[in-house]
C-alpha cells in the first residue's frame, strides 16, 4: 500500500510526479512587522498522504497553518491548493481547530454542527446519512443531540473532527489536534484520525509540537525550524502500517526516527536561544 | 435537571408557597388593617377590588387594558426588532460604529419623558404617539448590548467561519446571532422595563384612553378607588409581561443555561 519512496532533504522547486501534488507551499514568508516568523518555507503535499509537521513552541505552526488554509495572507511566496494560488479558504480544504471548545457552537447540538459546513455543498437530503456516517466513524453514533458541552473534550475533538470529514475535503488541516487533551484519550484520538483517514481517503496535513506523534502518524514528517522559520528536514517515515501503538512504538526504525527529529528540533530550540 | 417526578411536584408545591406566603400575607394584612377605613386617599382594598372588578373585567377591558396592551405590544417590538437590526449592522461594521456612537451615545443619554413635548408637537395625542415614544425612548439598551453582543465573537469561531466558508447570512443566523443572544436578551428585558414605564407617561400625558390615562383621569376627578384599581392593574400587566418574558428567554438561551451550569458562571 505505503510505496518506499525518497523525498528531497528540503522540497524546494517542483519535484518529479508533481501531477499527484495537492498542496505545494512555495517560498512562503509572513512577518508581523519587524517579526519575521516565517522566512520562505517550501514544501509539497501529495494526495492521498498523511504529512506531519513538527517544529519547537514559537517556530509559527498555526501561522504556517493559517497560511495554508487562506485564513491569513503570507508577506511573500505563496501556497497553491489543487493547482490554484490559494487567496481565500478554498472549499476543497478543512480545518480542524487546536481548540475544540471554541471551535463548535456551543449553541447547537453536535448534529447541527456537523450539518452547518454542509450546507453549502450537500442538499437537504443527503445530508443526514452522511452525518450520520461520520459521526459513526469518529465513535460519537447515537450522539448527535448533545451539545458539545455535555461531552468530554476527547468527544468534542471527535465532533470536530466530524465536522471536517462531512464537509468532504481533499486535504484536511489539522492543527494541534489534541494538545488539549489528555493521554489516554490522545492514543484513542491518533488512531481514530488514521482510520477515518483510510475511510474517507483524505489527505491530512497535521501540525503538531509532539514529536512521537508525528513520528507514530505520519508518512511523511517536516521538521521547521525555530523562527524565522524554514524547512529543516524532511522526512520519509518508512513505518509498515497499518500503524500500532505498541507495534509500531517498539520498531527499531521509529526509535531512530524519533532520535532523528528529537534532535533537529533541541538544534532548533538551541539555535533559537542563542540568537 | 431530570429528578424523580414525585420530588418535583413536591419541589413546585413547596416553591410556589415559599413564593407566595409574603404577597398573600401583605393582601390580607392591607385587606384587615383597611376594613374601616373612612379616608379618602385610602379606601379599604374590597372597594378597591369591588371597583377593579367592575371596571376592569367590564368597560375599561375594552376601552383601556386593550389599547395600553396593544400600544405597548407595538412599541416593545418596534424597539426589539430596530435595536437588534441596528446593533447587529453597526456592530458588525466597525467603520459605522465609529461614526454613529457619539450619537447613539447622546441620543441615549436624553431621559426619555423629555421626548414627550416633541413628540407631541410631530404626531399629536394618540396612538402612534404613544407607540413612537415607547419605541424610541426604550430602543437603546438594546441596541447598545446588540452591538456589544455582535462585537464579542470568539476570533477563532469568525475564523472557523471563514474556513468553511459560510456565507454572510449563514454566518448571522448561525453564529453571530445566537453568539450575542444573552446579551441581547439581557437589553431587551430592560427595552421591556422601560416600554412599561413609557406606556404609562405617554399615556398620562397624550392619550385619551389607556391605564396611564385611566389612572391620571381618575386621580384629577378624585375617583380614588379607581386611581388605586389601574395601579393594581398596571402592576400585574408589567409582572405578567415579565412572566411571559422570562419564558421565552429560558426557552431561546436554554442552552446558556445548561452551559453555565456545567462550566460555572465564571467562565
Amino acid at each position: 500500500m505505503r510505496m518506499t519512496e525518497t523525498y528531497p532533504q528540503t522540497g524546494t522547486g517542483s519535484a518529479p510526479g508533481s501531477a499527484d501534488v495537492v498542496l505545494e507551499l512555495q517560498a512562503l514568508q509572513k512577518s508581523y512587522g519587524a517579526a519575521k516568523i516565517l522566512a520562505g518555507v517550501d514544501f509539497q503535499i501529495r494526495r492521498g498522504e498523511f504529512v506531519c509537521v513538527v517544529g519547537p513552541s514559537g517556530s509559527g505552526k498555526t501561522t504556517l497553518l493559517k497560511c495554508m488554509a487562506g485564513l491569513l495572507e503570507p508577506s511573500g511566496g505563496q501556497t497553491v491548493f489543487e493547482g490554484a494560488p490559494v487567496t481565500e479558504p478554498p472549499a476543497k480544504l478543512a480545518v480542524v481547530f487546536q481548540d475544540y471548545s471554541r471551535s463548535l457552537l456551543p449553541w447547537m447540538t453536535v448534529w447541527a454542527n456537523v450539518e452547518l459546513p454542509m450546507r453549502n455543498k450537500f442538499g437537504k437530503a443527503e445530508r443526514p446519512a452522511r452525518i450520520e456516517s461520520v459521526l459513526e466513524a469518529v465513535g460519537l453514533a447515537g450522539k448527535g443531540s448533545l451539545y458539545p458541552w455535555q461531552m468530554s473534550g476527547g468527544m468534542q475533538q471527535r465532533a470536530a473532527i466530524a465536522r471536517g470529514l462531512a464537509y468532504q475535503p481533499d486535504v484536511l488541516l489539522m492543527d494541534e489536534p489534541f494538545a488539549a487533551v489528555d493521554a489516554q484519550t490522545r492514543i484513542e484520538l491518533e488512531d481514530l484520525v488514521l482510520r477515518v483517514r483510510a475511510e474517507f481517503d483524505t489527505t491530512v496535513v497535521f501540525v503538531t509540537h509532539d514529536i512521537d506523534e508525528a513520528v507514530y502518524l505520519g508518512d511523511r514528517v517536516i521538521v521547521l525550524s525555530g523562527a524565522p522559520t524554514t524547512v529543516s528536514r524532511n522526512l520519509a517515515v518508512d513505518l509498515p502500517a497499518p500503524r500500532n501503538q505498541v507495534r509500531t512504538k517498539s520498531l527499531p526504525e521509529y526509535a531512530r526516527l524519533r532520535a532523528e527529529v528529537f534532535e533537529l528540533i533541541q538544534s532548533a530550540k538551541s539555535h533559537a536561544t542563542i540568537r | 435537571m431530570s429528578t424523580f417526578p414525585s420530588t418535583r411536584s413536591r419541589g413546585g408545591i413547596r416553591l410556589i408557597l415559599l413564593r407566595a406566603w409574603l404577597p398573600a400575607g401583605l393582601v390580607a394584612a392591607w385587606w384587615l388593617a383597611s376594613a374601616s377605613s373612612t379616608s379618602l386617599y385610602f379606601p379599604p382594598l374590597q372597594t378597591i377590588l369591588e371597583t377593579l372588578g367592575a371596571d376592569w373585567a367590564g368597560p375599561s377591558f375594552a376601552g383601556h387594558l386593550l389599547p395600553s396592551i396593544g400600544k405597548f405590544l407595538a412599541g416593545f417590538l418596534i424597539a426589539a426588532v430596530a435595536g437588534i437590526f441596528l446593533g447587529l449592522v453597526i456592530g458588525m461594521y466597525p467603520a459605522l460604529r465609529a461614526a454613529v456612537e457619539p450619537i447613539v451615545q447622546f441620543l441615549r443619554s436624553l431621559p426619555p419623558p423629555v421626548l414627550l413635548p416633541v413628540g407631541l408637537l410631530v404626531f399629536g395625542i394618540g396612538a402612534s404617539m404613544n407607540i413612537a415614544i415607547i419605541a424610541f425612548g426604550a430602543v437603546w439598551p438594546t441596541l447598545l448590548n446588540t452591538i456589544d453582543g455582535v462585537r464579542s465573537l470568539d476570533p477563532q469561531l469568525t475564523e472557523m467561519t471563514r474556513s468553511y466558508r459560510l456565507t454572510r447570512a449563514q454566518k448571522i443566523r448561525w453564529v453571530i446571532l445566537p453568539n450575542a443572544s444573552p446579551q441581547i436578551f439581557a437589553g431587551l428585558r430592560t427595552t421591556l422595563q422601560m416600554a412599561i414605564i413609557l406606556i404609562v407617561v405617554s399615556e398620562m400625558v397624550a392619550s385619551t384612553n389607556g391605564i396611564g390615562y385611566y389612572v391620571l383621569n381618575s386621580q384629577q376627578t378624585f375617583a380614588v378607588p379607581q386611581t388605586w384599581a389601574g395601579t393594581l392593574v398596571l402592576g400585574a400587566l408589567g409582572y405578567l409581561a415579565n412572566l411571559v418574558f422570562i419564558r421565552i428567554e429560558g426557552y431561546v438561551l436554554r442552552w446558556q443555561a445548561g452551559l453555565l451550569a456545567i462550566t460555572g458562571s465564571g467562565a
